[in-house]
């Protein structure tokens, strides 16, 4: 499904009107067979476009939360609905950047990108890889193998490979985690550059603070598992950001509080990262 | 006493990663005489202990000159090229049937559960059974024709590939399928893009066995009925007692598996440049 060009403004309401949304979760609960609960009666709704960051104490449940978006689980009650339809299991529309890169090891750069094409689209295949390797700032590096890259170029592969499928929801679990601090800021920045030519809706699962608040419009804040909404947090900043904003800094302060909260730090350190 | 073959692929694979900076000729050579080192020293050590000290009889360890010339002798009436030639007709053949069908029920049972249920107890069961056994069972159903040969050679090269594959599908990490799903990839698709690529490494590794089990089980088909073969030639050669014409079959057998081996080696190289491993950077 082609994206098509959306206004790309900071949304300053919080959880809104449910019409037209991107993405909307209506008392999702999850529990592992006989186990424990992982997430509690999750509402929220993403508009399209919107970047939504959800952080929250180590193993809360937001990378769950991300994996049921995805269709990759399909085991949980309420509601979840992308694009107006109700998830039936994975789909070209809803792409997905994992925390490692998962480049297929067998293919060049190139065709780990093509793998992400829909196979309706395979007669534009080379176009849309050209294209996608200079969005990706890779396009030296199209007959280089997996192994050949450093993990930055590897999560930049990945991510050309998550856009090729055109999608219209980008779900991101972590995905700049294992790289190195001045390859992240990098990053980040390549993702919101993608986000502004694209439109795309993006929901990202971070450990990062700084992250979360630098990219999002909101970021929404889980309590420790059982996973409940604790908090959300806009950011109504215009982009582009400056990282040193103390607008942010001052966000900062108070999302590290609400985390501190959600933690329940009394009884156990939060493992988030400051 | 083989000589190493093939020569071996040096090239970067896509010339972005630059190898070491000694010119090609150079590294080549160095390797080819590394690899020799061992054979020649083995050569050297067998004609000093024959032909210059005497410390064997031509009949225990004939010379290599004599060797030499029962290679000769065995030409001249073409009886060598007609042993050689039903020899590697029957590894092709068997090895081509053993690797199809390992090929073939490897895929099934490696990708379903209950294939695997069905198959692998029994094939795990016959797996176990000695070469030789099968020899009386084969000549008794199948003659003493090229049928049995060629039988018993593909069952010695089915389990390696067999199994190699099997392993290799239950290995195929579970991160990448899940890579397969988001993009969704219908099963098939999932089959031939995910499992099949990446069990490439572990079916080569299998054929590279396999081949070697096929020269093996050759030479207990041959042993036994034949009137051709290599396999025949030692026998030959023991009833005769001409131990040179034992050692011709013995050093042209090492040559065909080193070769067979170094082919596969080669085609491994070319299939696999993408592997992150520790033989790629060597």
């Amino acid at each position: 499904m082609p994206v098509a060009e959306v206004s790309v403004q900071p949304i300053t309401a919080t959880g809104a009107a449910s019409l037209g949304s991107a993405i909307e979760l209506r008392g999702v609960s999850k529990r592992f067979p006989a186990g424990p609960v992982i997430l509690d009666g999750v509402d929220l709704s993403v508009r399209p476009g919107e970047i939504v960051s959800l952080v929250g104490p180590s193993g809360c449940g937001k990378s769950t939360l991300l994996r049921l978006l995805a269709g990759l689980d399909r085991e949980h009650t309420g509601t979840i609905a992308v694009g107006g339809t109700a998830i039936a299991g994975p789909s070209r529309s809803v792409g997905f950047m994992f925390q490692e890169p998962r480049l297929l090891p067998w293919l060049t750069v190139a065709q780990n990108i093509a793998f992400g094409i829909a196979p309706e689209r395979r007669a534009d295949s080379a176009a849309i890889v050209r294209r996608l390797l200079d969005q990706v700032h890779l396009d030296g590096s199209a007959k280089l193998y997996p192994r050949q890259l450093s993990g930055g170029m590897q999560q930049r592969v990945a991510l050309a490979r998550a856009l090729a499928a055109e999608p219209s929801v980008l779900l991101l679990d972590e995905p700049f985690s294992a790289l190195d601090a001045f390859t992240r800021i990098h990053l980040q920045d390549l993702v919101l550059e993608l986000w502004q030519r694209t439109g795309l809706t993006m929901v990202l699962v971070t450990h990062e603070v700084d992250e979360a608040l630098y990219l999002s419009d909101r970021v929404v804040v889980f309590s420790e598992r059982p996973a409940r909404i604790a908090e959300v947090i806009d950011v109504k900043l215009a982009r582009p950001r400056d990282r040193r904003d103390p607008a942010l800094l001052e966000l900062r302060g108070h999302l590290l509080e609400q985390l501190r909260l959600a933690g329940r730090w009394d009884r156990r350190k939060p493992e988030y990262e400051i | 006493m083989s000589a190493p073959l093939p020569p071996e692929l040096t090239a970067p694979p896509c010339g972005a990663v630059p190898s070491a900076r000694t010119p090609w000729l150079q590294r080549r050579a160095a390797r080819w005489s590394l690899a020799l080192a061992v054979p020649a020293l083995l050569f050297a050590l067998w004609w000093l202990t024959t032909d210059v000290w005497h410390l064997f009889l031509a009949n225990q360890l004939p010379p290599p000159r004599h060797v030499w010339a029962a290679l000769h002798e065995l030409s001249a009436d073409g009886d060598f090229t007609r042993h050689l030639l039903a020899s590697l007709r029957r590894v092709a053949f068997g090895f081509a049937l053993g690797g199809v069908a390992a090929i073939a029920v490897g895929l099934v049972v490696g990708l379903s559960r209950t294939a695997e249920r069905l198959l692998d107890p029994t094939l795990q069961a016959l797996r176990n059974v000695p070469s030789l056994a099968w020899v009386p069972f084969l000549l008794l159903w199948l003659g003493i024709d090229e049928t049995p040969k060629i039988t018993l050679i593909a069952i010695g090269s089915f389990f390696p590939v067999y199994l190699n594959l099997v392993s290799g599908i239950r290995q195929v990490d579970r991160k990448l399928v899940e890579v397969g799903h988001i993009f969704g990839l219908g099963r098939l698709a999932l089959v031939r893009r995910i499992f099949l690529p990446a069990a490439t490494p572990f079916a080569l590794a299998g054929l590279r066995i396999g081949v070697g089990q096929a020269w093996l089980f050759l030479v207990a088909a041959e042993l036994i009925a034949s009137t051709r073969g290599l396999g025949f030639m030692l026998i030959d050669g023991q009833n005769n007692l001409r131990p040179d014409i034992m050692l011709v079959g013995i050093l042209t057998l090492a040559l065909l598996g080193k070769t067979t081996d170094g082919l596969l080696r080669l085609a491994e190289r070319r299939l696999l440049v993408w592997a992150d491993t520790f033989e790629a950077k060597a």
